[in-house]
């Protein structure tokens, strides 16, 4: 679907890529891009592929076949997971995963892109001022400003998972891969998420893996149906639901599930 | 303060000077002082007995450290403190000199065994720096190997507790056999003096319980130095999500080889302190229950709490020595019996249950003052209103 002329422009370019678990194919030769700065939402029935997806960007899985192409022309197929981070690629799990001991500062200020992270310079280091003017600024983006000193174990399942997202955003990705972050969230968190996703797309590029459907039109500019490991339609929310496959195999799933 | 398990990390200051107090000057007065009839009086057995457990109180310190924050579970703690008491119990037998049963320069048990001449590992043991420095690199060097491998090969959780298990029962055997070297099932023990120093003499062993204060309250600085650092928080979220930490850019491996190096010295720390003070070592030091006797005083006392350690230390081994007195069938069934109890019940041990009081306390107040309005200590989470 990605025209070749065009992924000069992409902050992340799959082409072809095929996931093969004994014969299932989780993806099949799936070309996917994303460009800088977006905010891309991949949506799909069960075993579409989504998480996949991320798995083969996060180095997480490897491809069968295919090219995964990073920025200009980082190749991060045989790459592994710890690289890829360092490269500017963060990930956010699907269920929080947070030091629940710690407080949230410690949480921010743990997950701070530092030059070294070997034992003797955390042993030694002291937070310098610039360091604490980044992680208040964190906490205000990620709306926990008043939990600063809340043991991160305390807080609601929807302030787990922004603070989750925040502790990715401080390690400065250029991408940011987030799966399914309002699961278990109220209409009001869920909400606060939206606003959250769509403020940090003006200096990151996204890719947000979600089911919820009334969260996919307040957040998705452009939206991607992966069905069976491929991409089946790709653009507005109103596009993709006018779109007669679409309807037919996810929408119409969904109406049978509930 | 109610906000974490963490809570050793803030405040403390006052009672850590005001306990250290009282180690350090109040109970070695109240040994020289009062007349031996006095109420006030402490013996000197006691004071020894004290000091055997504050040396204990060390190797619960690293124990604390690598179990309570770092979440790993040694069961092999035993062993280098074993280590850290051979080397020094090897010094003191060298040093017995002519005096021994056999009248001989070499050990008794040696001579008993017709071993002919020193063993070339011993002859270091002549002096005494070399001795203590043993003591503390012995076991960390140990440490750093067998923890290089393990941690290496990503083996945690159970699979760490047994194959330490494993080396505590390797070493219990290799220690207890009479070609190695080191006297067997009978250990290492007919020490006469250290430095110069009679061991039979009180005066002797007050300033070893001295020594052993002094050591106990650097130990703590030390953890409270390392817990309070960017990297002790590294160790508790590696307890908490090390798939985070690893996403975070941390590499968990070091950050554990790190701490189980740490937690072997401060054993071997320990190891150094008893041998002098008990005036015997032997290979039942060392071994698997007694390896496990000593996770049993971290959880008694408090995991994640660097006063629980030292608390649990000291009141575990009081109590094994008051009750063994009384009954010493029973005793070993009591210490399971507590175990279990402290595990189900109590699982932050006797720190968490004065916490708990506290906290219950200060929360009866504030509702007495003020009703209705909530504690503010406690945020409720949004998503449970």
């Amino acid at each position: 679907m990605a025209e070749p002329s065009s992924f000069q422009n992409s902050i992340i370019y799959l082409d072809g890529v095929t996931v093969d678990y004994d014969g299932f194919k989780a993806l099949n030769r799936l070309t996917f891009m994303v460009d800088y700065k977006e905010l891309r939402v991949v949506i799909g029935p069960n075993g579409a592929g989504k998480t996949t997806l991320l798995d083969v960007i996060c180095g997480k899985t490897k491809p069968a076949a295919g090219r995964v192409v990073f920025g200009q022309d980082t190749e991060l197929i045989g790459k592994h997971a710890d690289e890829i981070v360092k490269l500017g690629i963060g990930r956010k799990f699907q269920a929080p995963s947070i030091y629940g001991n710690l407080t949230v500062w410690e949480n921010l200020d743990l997950s701070l892109k530092r030059s070294s992270k070997g034992v003797f310079s955390t042993l030694f280091g002291k937070s310098t001022a610039e360091e604490r003017a980044r992680i208040e600024e964190n906490l205000e983006t990620i709306g926990l400003k008043d939990y600063a000193h809340t043991r991160a174990g305390s807080l609601s399942h929807g302030q787990k998972q922004w603070l989750e997202i925040g502790m990715v955003i401080l390690q400065d990705p250029s991408l940011l891969l987030v799966d399914e972050p309002v699961a278990g969230m109220t209409d009001k968190e869920t909400e606060q998420t939206g606003q959250l996703l769509q403020s940090l797309a003006e200096k990151h590029a996204i890719i947000v893996i979600e089911h919820d459907m009334e969260f996919v039109r307040q957040i998705a500019r452009i939206v991607t149906v992966l069905h069976e490991g491929t991409v089946i339609c790709e653009g507005t929310v109103e596009k993709v639901q006018a779109d007669a496959r679409v309807r037919e195999i996810y929408l119409g799933r969904q109406k049978v599930a509930h | 303060m109610s906000d974490g398990t963490t809570d050793t990390n803030r405040g403390g200051g006052l009672s850590f000077w005001v306990v250290g107090g009282i180690l350090l000057v109040v109970m070695p007065l109240l040994n020289l002082l009062p007349p031996e009839d006095s109420w006030f009086h402490l013996s000197d057995f006691s004071l020894n007995r004290f000091g055997k457990f504050l040396a204990f109180a060390i190797l619960a310190l690293g124990l604390d450290l690598i179990w309570g924050y770092t979440g790993i579970l040694s069961l092999g703690q035993g062993v280098f403190f074993g280590l850290g008491a051979y080397c020094m119990g090897m010094h003191m037998m060298l040093t017995i000199g002519k005096e021994s049963v056999y009248g001989s320069d070499m050990p008794d048990f040696m001579v008993w065994n017709q071993v002919k001449e020193l063993p070339l590992f011993w002859k270091p043991f002549y002096s005494f720096p070399a001795a203590v420095i043993g003591a503390l690199l012995v076991p960390m060097a140990f440490a750093l190997v067998f923890g290089f491998f393990a941690f290496r090969s990503r083996i945690k959780g159970v699979y760490f507790a047994i194959i330490t298990q494993a080396l505590a029962l390797a070493a219990w055997l290799v220690f207890n056999r009479n070609d190695t070297n080191l006297g067997g099932t009978n250990g290492l023990t007919d020490f006469k003096q250290v430095i110069g120093y009679r061991l039979s003499e009180p005066g002797t062993q007050r300033v070893l319980y001295i020594v052993t204060v002094v050591c106990l309250g650097a130990s703590y600085l030390l953890c409270r130095w390392i817990i309070r650092s960017r990297a002790g928080r590294v160790l508790v979220a590696v307890r908490d999500s090390e798939k985070r930490v690893v996403f975070s850019g941390y590499t968990p491996p070091n950050y554990k080889l790190f701490v189980f190096v740490v937690s072997a010295g401060l054993a071997g720390l320990a190891g150094l302190l008893y041998a002098p003070q008990v005036g015997i070592i032997t290979p039942a030091q060392i071994g698997v229950l007694p390896s496990l006797e000593m996770v049993i005083w971290v959880a008694v006392g408090g995991r994640g709490s660097l006063a629980g350690a030292v608390l649990g230390a000291v009141s575990v081994n009081y109590g094994r020595s008051v009750l063994t007195n009384y009954f010493p069938e029973l005793w070993p069934f009591m210490l399971g019996g507590l175990f279990v109890l402290v595990v189900l019940l109590f699982p932050d041990g006797m720190v968490g249950m004065i916490r708990k009081g506290k906290d219950l306390l200060t929360r009866r107040k504030a509702s007495e003052e003020r009703p209705i309005v909530p504690n503010q200590k406690i945020v409720v989470p949004e998503g449970k209103r």
